[in-house]
């Protein structure tokens, strides 16, 4: 009886595993997988309790003025001045609400304020590129930042990253977690870029911002809209052994 | 069967986390797992390599565990209760010049599986970096719990000769566990 019970309460939640979404590890274009990208192919993991439970982290690590880029300095930022929204989701359309959603990113001129980049393009003073936000009820989110710059890099001749923002997110169980890259529509960029590229065609669209009139703000900001879907529920069991068959 | 009455939604591809992740997710307290003063806490270390065996130094190692109940604070998990004692569960680090990462924590306590299996104390690793276009996820069992990692129903899915790269040696102040993203003593990743 006791181990009935056991067993009744250890149903656990059970997330679709990604088919065709994630880039390959090995993906020759970027060099930088030559190296770094495991050989062996992976061991099927079965998701316990360990893989459907997650870091809850919450507002005691975020302020308000966590979600203002612009404004973390004495001074404002310099560049275009943008707001970056959308909500978190999964895949069953579910809202993601009270996560915490990370963000670093370039200034406006392509930098970023971190000492191994240091490409002649001028820092500013006044913008740091580092954003966390906790989602709402709805899974909402919203940053006001800048847009950032196109920079070079040494992954190929004359090669430069099409302009983007990071974004971690954690969603609810270890199986969700997402660390993932913005960008903005129609960056003549992206057929030269290996990152944005290692992504399987189908998808690459869910990886750029979609540029919003509507909720952009008169005399003031530029909107651009990014949801991001986190793995839901996988297929529902069959309920009848027979139809197992 | 039932159909989902609602269309699915296409999942957001992974990108590499890149390297400049320092500033955005590099938090004063991101390795402390419990606090300083906590008592029977633990350092689990490591170095992180790729195939030429070189350190990789622009890396982050994040770990999620049980606490030494073999519990999770999480609505998921039927048995939380509610601690007594701080336990964050969740360890995030950037690794050094010399490759090493470090968490700050509790050895985990055994953890019931939906079979009715127990999986030996474990913690769950993901490991992001330039040059991983998604992250990698692998575990860290304990050395000094032979037995149970003996029946641990996910180490017995995996090849008996590659078992050693996740299993963790005790030293002094906790244990020690390398991982080779490729090479000779690849470590085991897992498809989750």
């Amino acid at each position: 009886m006791n181990e009935q019970n056991d067993s009744q309460a250890l149903r656990l939640p059970s997330y679709e595993r990604a088919a065709g979404v994630h880039p390959p590890l090995a993906s020759p274009a970027y060099g930088s997988t030559a190296l770094r990208a495991p050989q062996q192919p992976l061991v099927l993991l079965p998701q316990n309790l360990t893989e459907v439970t997650g870091p809850l982290l919450g507002a005691e690590r975020v302020t308000a003025a966590d979600s203002d880029l612009t404004r973390q300095h004495e001074g404002e930022a310099i560049g275009q001045r943008i707001i970056v929204r959308g909500r978190v989701l999964d895949s069953d359309g579910r809202a993601v609400p009270d996560t915490l959603v990370e963000i670093w990113q370039a200034n406006a001129g392509g930098r970023y304020r971190h000492a191994i980049d240091q490409w002649p393009s001028p820092l500013d003073p006044n913008f740091t590129g580092v954003g966390r936000a906790m989602t709402d009820s709805e899974g909402r989110y919203e940053f006001t930042t800048i847009k950032p710059g196109a920079y070079p890099w040494k992954n190929h001749d004359n090669a430069w990253r099409p302009a983007h923002i990071h974004f971690s997110l954690f969603g609810r169980a270890f199986t969700q977690r997402l660390v993932t890259q913005m960008y903005f529509p129609d960056d003549p960029l992206f057929a030269h870029d290996p990152i944005f590229n290692s992504v399987p065609e189908p998808a690459r669209p869910r990886l750029v911002s979609r540029f919003d009139l509507a909720t952009t703000r008169p005399e003031w900001a530029l909107t651009f809209v990014f949801d991001l879907v986190l793995r839901g529920s996988a297929a529902t069991p069959f309920e009848d052994p027979q139809e197992d068959a | 069967m039932t159909s989902q009455s609602a269309e699915r939604l296409g999942l957001t591809p992974s990108q590499t986390i890149g390297p400049f992740l320092h500033i955005g997710l590099m938090w004063d307290d991101a390795p402390d797992v419990v606090p300083n003063d906590t008592t029977g806490a633990i350092w689990l270390r490591g170095h992180l390599y790729d195939g030429a065996g070189a350190p990789i130094s622009d890396a982050m190692v994040e770990t999620w565990q049980a606490d030494p109940e073999g519990a999770f604070d999480h609505p998921d998990d039927p048995r939380s209760t509610a601690r007594s004692h701080p336990f964050r569960a969740f360890g995030r680090c950037a690794t050094g010049p010399d490759g090493e990462w470090a968490i700050h924590t509790l050895k985990p306590g055994s953890v019931p599986a939906s079979n009715g299996a127990t999986q030996a104390p474990h913690v769950d690793v993901s490991v992001f970096a330039r040059g991983l276009l998604d992250r990698v996820v692998t575990r860290l069992y304990f050395d000094d719990e032979a037995e149970a990692n003996a029946s641990d129903p996910v180490l017995s899915t995996v090849p008996e000769h590659r078992r050693g790269t996740l299993t963790a040696t005790r030293v002094e102040d906790g244990y020690r566990l390398d991982i080779r993203l490729q090479g000779k003593d690849e470590t085991v990743f897992f498809d989750l």
